[in-house]
């Protein structure tokens, strides 16, 4: 005699075909998406462009820092794919350090905004109390102030008067921590709020009571039950504040108060923009053309992710 | 329903108030001080007058008994002078502010009257050509850097085309015409700025709004398809769209900041960035307090609209 619920898995599995791994179905979900896929081979590209910089620039025969007021503005030519800045510099060399820069802020502030909010949406998810309560007050507070002018005057701060080493304070790779640092302390509020909200559903799973009955502590609870269930909506928001970063980053950068020169960013190479406008229109519209890419692509990206990693959410 | 309002406005107070030695801290660590600047301006002061000058404007006291000594004075109304424009502060802000709120006002409510039918639109008929047409325009609107986007409508209205002014603002004397010519392109960057995020918002409520039993109850009595979208979808999507508006208040400032700032109008967020780059110190304060104080009436406002659109909820 057959169990019913036997029978009944069987009929199930031999009408669905084949039986897929959760992988392969998230992988089959998200080709559908083809602009999210078109996204990914674009930020490929531009990423193995941007890493293989000191190769072409190398290949080139030519120094992506090297000031040549002679050779400024130069029409494309073979000798520079895509002629030269104000400063002589070759245009598509910066365009790809600049493209390093910001990618690479990109990624270690929302890596670093997504480290520091799930471990606070966790606590308040988890533990609920005081923490919660001041997390939310925190999160309102971030999302309800003018961010821009507030940004700006943090990335105004004289570091010295912080009691920073002037050595440090003044160094050249500074910009590049600041910035990274104020983007993350403003940004991880988002994924907090995310990681808590789900937290608190997962919290009262059969799954997690079974677990806390048979002994676990809160550490493994934690951990073990509840992280890894929490993860699709981690990467969704990551994914898209990867795009918000960049465009903040290239706004404070053009703003003259993000990374600064000499080391070349999207934004920073802007900044001059308005007066080139008039004599090399090139040089205002490709740095802003790389930015508008990159954030669209990652933007997309999220998209996918999230109709693949969460298909309730799709119509 | 006023004594929720009188409590939100006691809220907003207090968070003011943190708001304001918050930033009054962050400017006394931006670079130099006000008697830098005094001896930039006469190289006889020697490093004992600094300090004695430091002394005489209260410089050397702790920043607590600073703070309180300015809230001293701008609690009588006394928010001092501006360092560029010699000029009390608040006679620099109260006409900048007017501009902002303009250039804010029309920008919002030009994005609000494209992405409302838009949104619907695309909801209406999920996955059709409109559908992806308006998904693509909302990522596109999302995405532009809002600077670049200036430069490439300066570029082509003003350089190639030569049809609206690149920035600045009217002469005072000028009529209606010339100020709206002077509005049109950081009004256009605003929208565009603006748009997407709204767009999505709108689609993604009108959808949820549609999918309600009472839409389908209200197809099945009868009712035309302009009084189901109209009455039923349009007026439950806003409720949501509402809310999410108010928490965008301050994205809409930051995006005034940029424009005002390539199109040098002569706003408060141009004020601010003017401000902190220049060393003006009591400037970038107050500036950054009334925009802050705007910011917060802004919600509190849309949490009313919010109780007027949706009478279930009740602020007992």
């Amino acid at each position: 005699m057959a169990e019913p619920g036997g029978l009944l898995a069987a009929g199930a599995s031999s009408a669905l075909g084949p039986s897929r791994s959760p992988g392969a179905i998230l992988w089959r979900r998200f080709l559908e998406h083809r602009l999210a896929l078109g996204s990914l081979l674009v930020l490929a590209c531009l990423s193995a462009a941007a890493l293989a910089a000191p190769l072409i620039e190398a290949a080139l025969g030519l120094d992506a820092t090297l000031v040549d007021l002679f050779a400024a503005k130069l029409p494309p030519s073979p000798g520079h794919p895509l002629g030269t800045d104000e400063l002589g510099r070759d245009l598509m060399l910066r365009l790809l350090y600049g493209g390093r820069v910001s990618l690479l802020v990109g990624l270690t502030a929302a890596l670093g905004a997504a480290v520091i909010g799930t471990a606070v949406g966790l606590w308040a998810g988890y533990f609920g109390g005081a923490a919660d309560a001041l997390l939310m007050r925190l999160t309102d507070g971030v999302i309800a102030l003018p961010l821009l002018p507030l940004l700006i005057v943090l990335a105004a701060i004289d570091l010295t008067k912080l009691g920073l080493p002037e050595a440090l304070a003044t160094s050249q790779d500074v910009s590049l921590y600041r910035i990274v640092i104020l983007i993350v302390l403003v940004g991880w509020t988002t994924v907090a709020r995310l990681v808590r909200g789900a937290t608190l559903s997962m919290k009262t799973r059969e799954f997690v009571r079974a677990a806390r009955a048979l002994g676990a502590g809160h550490g493994r609870i934690i951990l073990v039950h509840i992280l890894p269930n929490v993860v699709s909506p981690i990467i969704v928001a990551t994914t898209l504040s990867i795009g918000n970063i960049i465009l903040l980053e290239s706004v404070l950068s053009f703003l003259g108060l993000g990374i600064q020169p000499p080391i070349a960013s999207w934004g920073n190479m802007l900044t001059n923009a308005q007066e080139l406008i008039w004599d090399a229109p090139a040089l205002a519209i490709y740095p802003g053309l790389l930015i508008f890419a990159t954030v669209i692509a990652f933007n997309f990206l999220g998209d996918g992710l999230q109709d693949a990693l969460d298909p309730r959410a799709v119509e | 329903m006023l004594r929720y309002i009188a409590q939100r406005l006691a809220e907003s107070a207090v968070v003011l108030l943190i708001m304001s030695f918050v930033i009054y801290g962050l400017i006394g660590l931006m670079p130099g001080d006000p008697i830098d600047l005094m001896i930039n301006a006469d190289p006889k002061l020697t490093a004992a007058d600094a300090a004695r000058l430091r002394a005489l404007h209260g410089l050397d006291q702790p920043i607590w008994e600073r703070y309180l000594t300015w809230l001293g004075g701008a609690s009588r109304g006394n928010f001092g002078y501006s360092r560029i424009h010699a000029k009390p502060v608040l006679d620099i802000l109260w006409p900048r502010l007017g501009n902002t709120v303009v250039l804010m006002g029309v920008s919002f409510a030009l994005a609000l009257a494209l992405a409302l039918p838009a949104g619907l639109l695309a909801a209406l008929r999920p996955r059709s050509a409109t559908d992806a047409a308006v998904n693509v325009i909302a990522f596109a609107g999302i995405s532009v850097p809002p600077f670049w986007l200036a430069i490439l409508l300066i570029i082509v209205f003003a350089v190639f085309l030569g049809w609206l002014p690149a920035g600045g603002m009217a002469p005072a004397d000028a009529g209606i015409l010339t100020r709206t010519e002077y509005l049109i392109l950081p009004v256009a960057t605003l929208s565009i700025a603006t748009l997407g995020g709204i767009l999505r918002f709108v689609r993604a409520a009108a959808m949820e709004a549609l999918r309600q039993d009472y839409v389908r109850t209200a197809r099945a009595k009868g009712l035309s398809e302009r009084q189901v979208v109209l009455g039923h979808v349009l007026r439950n999507a806003m409720v949501p769209v509402v809310t999410i508006l108010a928490l965008n208040f301050g994205a809409l400032f930051s995006g005034a900041l940029i424009t005002e700032t390539m199109f040098g109008t002569l706003g408060m967020g141009k004020t601010i960035y003017d401000a902190i780059l220049g060393n003006d110190f009591n400037l970038a304060l107050v500036g950054l307090l009334l925009a802050t104080l705007t910011t917060l009436l802004a919600n509190l406002l849309a949490d009313i609209c919010y109780a007027w659109l949706d009478p279930r909820i009740s602020y007992g």
